[in-house]
């Protein structure tokens, strides 16, 4: 150390080395540990569920409706309405939210109007979502007394994932090279002939991914689903678009609110349901996203 | 092809209406989201303002009491606003420093193995919906409290703070770990090679230098805790009351509006129109934290490039 010119000083720099990488040392086991508390807390949370739930699931439970005796309970009305959910939300939110995304990304003006857009939509992103069940309740099942159908729940949850879709949409857009486009427009192709022959395509598994993961946030919604008041007790499936239903994370919600212990064993049973459900969705949208990434 | 070809291709009428019309739905496409806005805002104060004719805005704002069920009933949502603020803090006090914590281990002490597998399963963490939250806190957290805690309420605050928690753990570990990836390795390298430790880079290098991507962060985690409704509803209770004590059943803002909506109230009573003034008020904090998020990001952004 007095090599290096240090002199009187060398100790203070000796000394502290020492403490210094302990401190470090710990400052890294602590971080650390924080980081496996935080996975240890998901195999807990999942260990619990399948511990309370998994003797409960079976093919009776699937294919059973709700009952008063947790012994003949089932899921099936619930499994029905989720379906039916999802589908409708589908065929309304992403032929609309991809629209809007590809207006933002390829035609819209670099005008006040469009960052007013964006402002917008970023910030509808970050609304709770009970919020929009109070949309809901007052624009689709009130005023337009669409009552609790299939259509109203597919429109407040339409309205609720429209930001995201149209955020993950953009991005599968934006990931589409410049030049393409260059290229098109050069050779005499109109905006849309470009958009739809060369930008699309490349950007579709992209598109898709981000539009899956979107849609899969339906399947857990419960808030404002609670708000527009759907009954938990459905005794049919729903067999058009103004029937009533029941979705699966309100089922779940119903059993675990009931002092009954079998009924939270229940509604664990409809948790695994549920994360099955969604464990495969998102499966689904990885397996697309590394295909598109070992493409290109 | 010829020039005058060309030409006719270009000028031709059904090409420019085609196009045109695209245009045009693709346009108001994107308008819609603003009609949303706009629906949201004019909900919420059409709805409100019969409420507000029957009860003052400073009774509301003001009043230590909420008893909407009650005859006469009582329209103070101080007692909500504490509930959610409770739930806020506590889970705030737990997630903001282990998320920053994992993010730091994440970015700048993982292996890219370790990275490898923690990573998704913080994304598995974030993506379990919040019901699910809900029934881990009756059934295991609220147990456990109970065990160590034998006073603890049935329904307390403690549980919801906690799994809320839970909930914006992972959103706070990404979006800081986004930040800290951020911020550039010469820095680091800098440091390091003035002999600073790991702790000393991180602590005193790349967390101040992500502090405004860290802060927004934070902010957007807990406008998302203020929001969040289910795992509130079945863990924290239904007690409007001003307390500080996590281990008493409250009621959050959200949980009152789940609760009244479940209870199918008839359109036109005050107790169907206080859910939407307490929408409103809920709605107006989380887009007033938005804004400090960006706010924020834009105050203490640090230009790298």
């Amino acid at each position: 150390m007095t090599s290096l010119g240090l002199g009187d000083n060398a100790h203070l720099f000796q000394a502290n080395l020492e403490q210094r990488r302990r401190r470090s040392a710990r400052f890294r086991r602590a971080c650390s540990a924080f980081t496996w508390l935080g996975v240890g807390t998901l195999f807990v949370l999942l260990g619990q569920i399948l511990y309370q739930g998994a003797a409960w699931l079976g093919w009776d439970f699937l294919t059973s409706f709700a009952s008063r005796f947790p012994s003949r309970a089932g899921i099936f009305a619930a499994l029905v309405g989720t379906l039916w959910l999802i589908v409708t939300t589908a065929a309304i939110s992403i032929p609309v939210g991809v629209a809007a995304a590809i207006y933002l990304e390829e035609y819209a003006p670099r005008t006040r109007l469009t960052r007013f857009l964006e402002l917008n939509i970023s910030n509808l992103a970050g609304v709770p979502s009970i919020v929009y069940g109070l949309l809901g309740l007052a624009v689709f099942v009130r005023w337009l007394s669409l009552e609790r159908s299939v259509i109203s729940g597919a429109l407040t949850m339409s309205v609720l994932i429209l930001p995201v879709i149209v955020t993950a949409a953009r991005e599968a857009l934006r990931a589409v090279p410049p030049s393409l486009r260059d290229a098109a427009l050069g050779v005499g192709a109109t905006r849309w002939q470009c958009t739809w022959h060369h930008v699309i395509p490349q950007a579709l598994p992209g598109i898709l991914t981000g539009v899956i993961l979107a849609i899969s946030r339906v399947f857990g919604e419960t808030a404002p689903l609670l708000v527009i008041g759907l009954p938990i007790f459905v005794s049919r499936t729903p067999s058009g678009l103004g029937d009533s239903f029941t979705v699966l994370p309100l089922q779940i919600y119903n059993w675990t609110q009931r002092p009954n212990h079998e009924f939270q064993n229940l509604a664990a049973a409809g948790i695994i349901v549920l994360l099955v459900v969604l464990l495969l969705t998102n499966l689904v949208a990885v397996v697309l996203r590394q295909r598109t990434e070992t493409e290109s | 092809m010829t020039a005058t070809q060309l030409d006719a291709l270009r000028k031709s009428s059904t090409r420019q209406w085609k196009e045109g019309s695209i245009h045009g739905v693709l346009m108001t496409s994107a308008l819609l989201s603003i009609l949303t806005t706009v629906g949201v805002v004019a909900v919420l104060a059409a709805e409100s303002s019969t409420f507000f004719r029957e009860v003052s805005p400073v009774e509301f704002l003001t009043g230590t009491k909420w008893t909407p069920l009650f005859d006469p009933p009582s329209h103070g949502v101080l007692p909500l606003l504490c509930g959610t603020g409770l739930i806020a803090v506590g889970s705030g006090i737990l997630a903001l420093p282990i998320g920053l914590a994992i993010a730091v281990y994440l970015s700048e002490m993982a292996n890219r193995r370790r990275r490898r597998i923690v990573k998704p399963m913080l994304e598995v963490l974030a993506g379990i919906p919040t019901v699910v939250y809900g029934y881990f806190a009756l059934t295991f957290v609220t147990p456990c409290l109970r065990w160590l805690i034998p006073s603890t309420e049935v329904f307390n605050a403690a549980a919801g703070a906690i799994v809320v928690a839970i909930m914006i753990l992972p959103m706070v570990a990404s979006l800081c770990d986004d930040s800290l990836q951020a911020v550039p390795a010469s820095l680091r390298q800098a440091a390091y090679s003035l002999g600073a430790t790991p702790r000393e880079v991180s602590v005193g290098i790349v967390v101040p230098g992500a502090l405004s991507g860290i802060l927004a962060s934070f902010v957007l985690a807990l406008s998302r805790a203020i929001g969040e409704t289910m795992a509130v509803t079945l863990a924290a209770g239904a007690t409007p009351r001003l307390t500080l004590n996590p281990l008493e059943s409250i009621q959050t803002m959200t949980a009152f509006m789940a609760q009244v909506s479940s209870g199918d109230a008839p359109s036109g009573t005050s107790q169907y129109n206080s859910i939407f003034a307490v929408g409103f008020l809920l709605f107006a904090i989380t887009l007033f934290m938005n804004w400090l998020a960006q706010r924020v990001l834009h105050r203490f952004r640090e230009a790298y490039e």
